[in-house]
């Protein structure tokens, strides 16, 4: 897939790399001294934290401690927000996404989202809200749209349910459907890396237990990383565990070691429900 | 009278007062109407709309009007809209705002006495069709742009957010996504900017001058229904006064479809 993008200068500043980059580049992503502000507000604090490949990465920490930018800076969506700033990096297979020969666009295609409320589009049909990814992003040439449709609505296992249906409008289906039409439309693009920001919060238990069946069925082939409140969720769905407070990153571990084993006293005092 | 009796009466005046203003307001609109329906509607024939005996100018001219103005002022203001919503968080744009707004208010005979020495002094040389549409554009689009950019407000974020996360260029993302959710409200907003400029006139005399004929040219004088009503008025004969009134019925159905026709949209998209 070619996409002619404008030329940009590459800077030497871009090339740099230190020997601590190196050495983490095996991940799938990473960020290093991730910082964020919303205006003066400084809401990530150097975060550090390693995304392994093919596995499912849950942030959990009560509200407004800055899970969801950490991940909307995984993806530079971050910056979209007005006055909005940040700091650090983020590596993708090695690469700085925030090196200033990278189009943020173009990270945006190969790290999906999905939003806690679905967000279809609204005047497209289920069809065209999958397809609408490589309509709008010109990578349909050669494509089967038919094909790519059905693949990515059966992979999100919505295919069944809708299958006769497609051309009914995206917001005419339930909330739980939309939400794994819009995990179809966000793997319709094949992204390496799948972002969830509290996929299942406006959804019910029914609705829940199928996104998070998906969610552990995706992993064969894509890296997931999701933003949760739910801990029994994160539990139940992830490998690994970020537990975040005020901005900080109070603990890294794989998931059993967080749940069984806390190393630090507030994650163990977050995921016993004594605050947050 | 005790306390509770007056209290009682000062909520009752409250309520008349205001029930007596809105009668007030409304008698002169009411009036008119009767008024314009009473001496107009016996003027109405085939011939009458069709003919350049009749009005067929004047209406063919208003028509024209409508279509060269839309056709500049669509585009232009559209995009003006797009950039107020879409790119307008900035310290410039709010200054363009404000302009906006002021152009919405702007005297009309300004505006055409501008156009005039401008365009049919200047670079024509003749009244002519193509400045009255010109002149008609400066009014019609500051209430695109600013429909335009109101309804695009209303689009969720969520819903850029959604195809920006996805890897979609921002213009990609404004014309394929943005402005299709707001699409009635874009089209509430071209009728409501019709239905404002097809009764101007003072502009109209300045720039189109009327005519007797069928359109003539781009470049020539055009008759028009404003400037007919206008002219018919100043005329003496009973005769010439009686189609200006059948003019005047005809550019209110006129203007009065559009609104009704704004009110069907706008309903569909609250069904929406």
């Amino acid at each position: 897939m070619k996409i002619p993008i404008w030329p940009r200068k590459s800077t030497d500043k871009a090339e740099e790399q230190t020997v601590e980059e190196a050495v983490l580049t095996s991940e799938k992503m990473q960020s290093i001294n991730l910082n964020a502000w919303f205006s003066d507000k400084h809401v990530l604090k150097n975060i550090t934290l390693p995304v392994k490949a093919n596995s499912v990465t849950a942030i959990i920490g009560p509200s407004g401690c800055g899970k969801s930018t950490l991940i909307r800076c995984f993806n530079r969506m971050h910056e979209l927000v007005p006055n909005s700033k940040m700091s650090g990096k983020v590596l993708l297979d090695g690469k700085n996404i925030y090196a200033s020969d990278v189009d943020p666009v173009l990270i945006r295609r190969r790290v999906g989202m999905v939003f806690q409320k679905p967000n279809p589009f609204p005047t497209m049909s289920i069809y065209n809200n999958v397809a609408a990814g490589l309509k709008l992003t010109g990578a349909k040439k050669g494509r089967n749209l038919d094909e790519v449709v059905e693949r990515s609505l059966k992979q999100a296992t919505l295919w069944d349910e809708v299958k006769g249906d497609l051309k009914k409008s995206g917001t005419s289906i339930s909330g739980g459907q939309q939400q794994r039409l819009c995990i179809a439309r966000a793997i319709s693009l094949k992204p390496e890396v799948i972002l969830m920001d509290e996929p299942c919060s406006a959804l019910d238990p029914i609705a829940t237990a199928k996104i998070e069946e998906l969610i552990v069925s995706l992993k064969r082939d894509y890296t997931v990383v999701i933003v949760t409140h739910n801990m029994q969720q994160a539990a139940r769905v992830s490998d690994f565990t970020a537990f975040l407070y005020l901005g900080e990153l109070m603990e890294y571990d794989g998931t059993d070691s967080i749940f069984e084993d806390p190393k630090n006293e507030l994650t163990e005092k977050y995921i016993t429900g004594k605050f947050g | 009278m005790d306390n509770y009796a007056y209290r009682k009466f000062k909520n009752r005046l409250f309520f008349l007062l205001s029930l007596i203003c809105i009668i007030i307001a409304i008698i002169p609109l009411l009036s008119i109407l009767i008024e314009v329906i009473v001496r107009g509607a016996s003027q109405i024939n085939l011939e009458f709309l069709f003919s350049v005996n009749g009005i067929g100018p004047a209406i063919q001219g208003t028509l024209i009007l409508i279509g060269l103005t839309s056709l500049i002022g669509i585009p232009i203001g559209i995009m003006s809209g797009i950039y107020l919503s879409e790119y307008g968080n900035n310290r410039y744009a709010s200054w363009m705002r404000t302009f906006n707004d002021l152009l919405t208010e702007f005297p009309s005979i300004v505006i055409g006495i501008t156009v005039s020495v401008v365009i049919v002094i200047g670079m024509v040389g003749s009244f002519s069709a193509i400045a009255g549409a010109v002149a008609l554009s400066f009014m019609f689009i500051p209430i695109v742009a600013r429909t335009t950019e109101e309804s695009l407000k209303l689009v969720p974020n969520s819903v850029r957010e959604a195809s920006m996360a996805l890897g979609v260029y921002r213009w990609k993302t404004i014309l394929r996504v943005v402005l299709p959710a707001g699409k009635s409200g874009l089209i509430t907003g071209a009728l409501l900017a019709v239905a404002r400029i097809a009764g101007e006139t003072a502009p109209l005399i300045m720039t189109v001058l009327g005519s007797r004929y069928f359109f003539q040219g781009f470049a020539e004088p055009m008759a028009s229904l404003p400037i007919m009503i206008w002219r018919s008025a100043l005329q003496p004969s009973a005769a010439v006064q009686a189609q200006g009134w059948g003019a005047a019925l005809v550019l209110i159905l006129i203007v009065l479809s559009l609104n009704i026709g704004v009110r069907l949209v706008s309903r569909g998209r609250i069904h929406n």
